[in-house]
């Protein structure tokens, strides 16, 4: 019993990410007042996309999952770091980083 | 087996940090929970047998992105003041949303038919994970990689455009307007005696 749950397949894997995902995903949802957290809450939910990936590329022996992977990387630094300047630009123009507040083109 | 130890070890601390970064209090906290959820990511990647990407996502993640959110949230007042009355109605919706796309994906998951790793079998490691991912990269992959080095460019870009605005308190050269003065209007010649001030 002890060794079949300690040999670990791909499902555990998998399981794993799926867990992440829904946290970030719970994280996006819950965070109104506060910019940063939805921010981070994204990148937790980029993370447990990679895990998959390579979780995929291990037990398939094939490398285009890594591969996938660092482009994933890649492209979750550049989306922060828009993301961010965003968010400071829409601090230092009306003061507040609430989500609630930039409701401006609420129509 | 000792790696699936490691890797329950990983996970549980991985997972236990994801939640701690949504409920603290500090946002400070919060990324240094976030910092710990990526180094677990990193082992993860370690037993899955992907070292270049854990290291990566070590020197990427951490040292430039995580830096990058502590910066800004050192930069700007993000109080996490008393919930909104919005966030009682939300949390609830939230975490519902979030046990049933988790419920379903872990179920799903759980019931994959699993094979024994492939990254136990000797006759994988004949090169290491690094040369073998320089060998695809730059061959297979190699429009993959031009185009994500676009994508780099293009928010480089726009992170300056966007936060770069007139900077009100400082003087500065505007060569333009200096080329285009007519020294006629600035400058003039003035005889003067011996002796005599000018004027």
């Amino acid at each position: 019993m002890i060794e079949s749950l300690l040999t670990i397949g791909l499902g555990h894997y998998l399981a794993l990410a799926g867990m992440l995902l829904a946290l970030g995903l719970v994280g996006v949802i819950v965070s109104r007042r506060n910019v940063i957290v939805a921010l981070m809450s994204i990148e937790i939910m980029l993370l447990a996309v990679n895990i998959n990936l390579v979780a995929f590329s291990s037990f398939g022996a094939n490398l285009g999952g890594q591969v996938f992977a660092m482009i994933v990387l890649t492209v979750a630094a550049a989306e922060s770091a828009i993301g961010l300047a965003i968010l400071v630009l829409a601090y230092r123009l009306r003061g507040s980083a609430a989500l609630d507040d930039l409701s401006d083109m609420k129509g | 087996m000792i790696s699936g130890l490691f890797f329950y070890l990983f996970a549980l601390v991985l997972i236990g940090s994801a939640t701690a970064t949504l409920c603290v209090r500090q946002p400070v906290h919060a990324v240094l929970f976030l910092i710990l959820a990526f180094f677990n990511a990193a082992g993860v990647f370690l037993t899955l047998g992907a070292e270049f990407l854990a290291f990566i996502l070590l020197i990427v993640y951490v040292g430039a992105v995580a830096v990058l959110f502590l910066f800004v949230v050192m930069m700007l007042d993000v109080r996490t003041g008393p919930p909104v009355p919005a966030l009682k109605r939300f949390g609830k919706l939230g975490l519902g949303i979030g046990a049933l796309l988790g419920g379903q994906l872990v179920t799903l998951a759980l019931l994959w038919p699993s094979s024994p790793a492939v990254i136990t079998s000797p006759t994988v490691h004949l090169v290491h994970n690094t040369e073998a991912l320089g060998r695809v990269l730059y061959t297979d992959y190699f429009l993959p990689f031009q185009i994500s080095g676009l994508v780099l460019l293009v928010a480089i870009i726009g992170a300056i455009v966007l936060t770069m605005g007139p900077r009100r308190a400082i003087k500065r050269q505007n060569t333009s307007q200096q080329m285009a003065t007519n020294p006629a209007d600035v400058v003039q010649l003035k005889q003067v005696g011996i002796g005599e001030g000018a004027e």
